[in-house]
């Protein structure tokens, strides 16, 4: 182990540095973003993930950006375990009848101000679920949506230029 | 003894059941003998059928599944209780009894800590002690079947990949198959080898992801870190060579939606050549500290018996002494031509499941590296003529065998069924955990790593 640890000490990180703030191939802002509350939130926000009916794929990306590569603490973003504790809320899939309840009451328990981020094309309008009887049709049916990350899934880069916009310029 | 009941005894006698579902009056049960697949389905008399869970506990969730549709029902039934959908059933939704002195329940979920699909798990424990544990699933429910009844081919294809996101190759592939079966087609001989490699590709990937996520689970984030990197090394060649890092969309039916030049060929090689360099040191790392070996030793351990008995497929079949895989054992194209050794263990711990996926990496990287060298040279993809027909298909993803049946009319899927491997690893779970504390809750249940999406569906 004392190897490992040491070459970890040796080699250069794999750390790549921050891709440029997302475009809007890669998000929509439902609108401009409250200078207040990003004052109040300030640099470093804390992230709860509800997975609503995803297929896990866009959870493998959120994964992803743990990962050395992208090494998602270092801009001070974090995902936790509590909504409680969470600035946002960082949602996945079409919302599924099932879901939709305890999505609900994960976004009541956080504190205010907070955002509320819908990740993947499921999560944005249904994608390929839109027409199921089961789902809702994406986050902004039940929730107010902040910002909405593109893609099937959104690859760590665009998750992560996606994040950094919330952040104070 | 009708066709039906030849079936149930031949099940009993030993042959392996694949599904059992619903569509209309129909009810359909699927098994396999050795590695040749079976189909058979009965008219229910007044939309009524006996149950084959009467007769095969691992049928229950699924007749439960095929109840809630609302159509027929499985007489004797051993489990009346609605299963996905949760609407049938009114709140709060009736968990077994447990009786004793001192039991206390732990509820967890749908919503859990971490970035982990959702699912409710009922502990009732003994001081630190799980005397019970009982899953209620069917949160992520999409109802994939609706979607895709009466959808076109390219439609329902998209939707196949997009049950389990983790195994998204995998069921294009087995989608793909059944297309292909049904209408007596076989894609070239060049897409069928370029399946392989993304199939391979996932494998690893979601094994290298799965040994970081269980040690990580265990106090030991280092190996994490390590075997994530690697894992985003393969899901960045991935990207670079087939356009998408899940892959997800490039197994169509007909044959693959991506090619492979020279330079890309070379990339995947060079990840190899990266993965077999660096891999053996974690191993070698997982092997020898101490403080991880006692977490995993000896934690969840699932019997030869009961892993049999339930069909299990995958690592948590396999780890447990069920020698089956879909790859050598139903031997489809391009499978048939490569020769790989399927690792097989029964000591059904926590620390087996860990050693079945190293062994399955090492398989894999040799697999990447033939089928690299040999792919041949021709069209990546045919025509789909328009035609009728029914076809199934049983392809070995990360998690275990897909089994996938479906009937094409007028062009259009009439019916499609999924059959997710985590079907029959979930209720084993519940046993495997059973006398371990609740802390070993977290390792256990990512070594079974079974998908919630492709259970719900
Ligand atoms: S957007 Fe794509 S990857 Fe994400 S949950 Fe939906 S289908 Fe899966």
């Amino acid at each position: 182990m004392r190897k490992t640890i040491f070459q970890g000490i040796l080699h250069r990180p794999l750390s790549e540095p921050p891709p440029p703030i997302a475009g809007d191939e890669v998000i929509s802002l439902a609108r401009a973003l409250d200078r207040a509350s990003q004052r109040q939130l300030g640099r470093g926000l804390a992230i709860r993930a509800v997975d609503a009916g995803s297929c896990n794929g866009c959870e493998l990306e959120m994964h992803a950006l743990g990962n050395a590569f992208y090494d998602l603490e270092r801009f001070g973003l974090r995902f936790v375990a509590s909504p409680r504790h969470a600035d946002v809320l960082a949602v996945t899939g079409p919302v599924t009848r099932h879901m939709r309840e305890a999505l609900l009451r994960s976004y009541a328990a956080m504190p205010r101000p907070n955002w509320v981020v819908a990740i993947g094309a499921c999560a944005r309008d249904g994608g390929m679920f839109a027409k199921s009887p089961v789902c809702e049709g994406g986050v902004g049916a039940v929730l107010p949506v902040d910002l909405w990350i593109h893609g099937c899934p959104p690859t760590p880069r665009d998750l992560l230029s996606g994040l950094l916009t919330l952040l104070p310029q | 003894m009708s066709a039906w009941e030849q079936a149930l005894s031949r099940l009993e006698a030993g042959a392996v059941l694949l599904s059992v579902w619903g569509e209309g009056a129909h009810v359909h049960l699927a098994w396999r003998e050795g590695g040749s697949l079976r189909h058979l389905a009965r008219e229910a008399v007044d939309r009524e059928y006996p149950a084959v869970s009467a007769r095969m506990p691992q049928a229950i969730r699924l007749e439960r599944a095929l109840r809630d549709e609302g159509v027929l029902t499985p007489r004797g039934l051993p489990d009346s209780r609605p299963w996905l959908k949760h609407d049938a059933c009114g709140e709060p939704y009736p968990f077994l009894a447990v009786e004793g002195e001192g039991l206390h329940q732990i509820p967890v979920g749908p919503v859990h800590a971490g970035i982990i699909e959702p699912g409710h798990f009922r502990f009732t424990c003994d001081g630190e002690t799980v005397v019970r544990l009982e899953a209620r699933l069917g949160y992520v429910h999409r109802d994939v079947a609706g979607l895709m009844r009466g959808a076109d081919i390219e439609v329902a294809a998209k939707l196949a990949g997009r049950i389990s996101g983790d195994s998204t190759v995998a069921y294009a592939w087995a989608f793909a198959r059944a297309i292909e079966t049904a209408l007596a087609i076989t894609p070239p001989a060049r897409a069928l080898h370029l399946r392989a490699v993304m199939a391979e590709l996932e494998r690893v990937a979601n094994h290298l992801g799965d040994i970081g996520a269980i040690c990580n689970d265990g106090g030991f984030p280092l190996m994490q870190a390590h075997c994530a990197v690697l894992r985003e090394r393969v899901l960045r060649a991935a990207g670079s060579c087939f356009g998408h890092r899940l892959m997800m969309d490039c197994i169509v039916p007909g044959g693959v939606g991506a090619d492979l030049n020279d330079e890309k060929i070379r990339t995947l090689t060079a990840l190899i050549g990266e993965i077999a360099a660096r891999f053996p040191g974690l191993v070698r790392l997982y092997d020898l500290t101490a403080s991880l070996q006692d977490r995993t030793n000896g934690t969840g351990c699932l019997s030869p018996a009961l892993a049999r008995r339930f069909g299990a497929g995958g690592v948590v079949g396999r780890a447990s002494g069920h020698d089956f895989d879909a790859r050598r054992d139903v031997c489809y194209a391009p499978y048939d031509g490569a020769s790989f050794a399927v690792p097989v263990l029964s000591a059904g711990d926590v620390n087996a499941r860990i050693w079945l996926r190293i062994k399955e990496i090492e398989q894999s990287l040799g697999l990447l590296s033939h089928f690299l060298t040999t792919i041949p040279i021709g069209a990546t993809r045919c025509e789909i003529p328009p035609q009728d027909g029914e076809g199934m298909a049983l392809v070995e993803g990360f998690r275990g065998d897909i089994f996938l049946w479906l009937a094409l009319e007028e062009g259009k899927i009439r019916h499609c069924h999924v059959r997710d491997p985590s079907w029959f690893q979930w209720p084993l779970l519940e046993a495997a955990i059973e006398g371990n504390i609740v802390a070993d809750f977290p390792l256990c249940n990512k070594s079974f790593n079974c998908s919630y999406a492709g259970h719900d569906g």
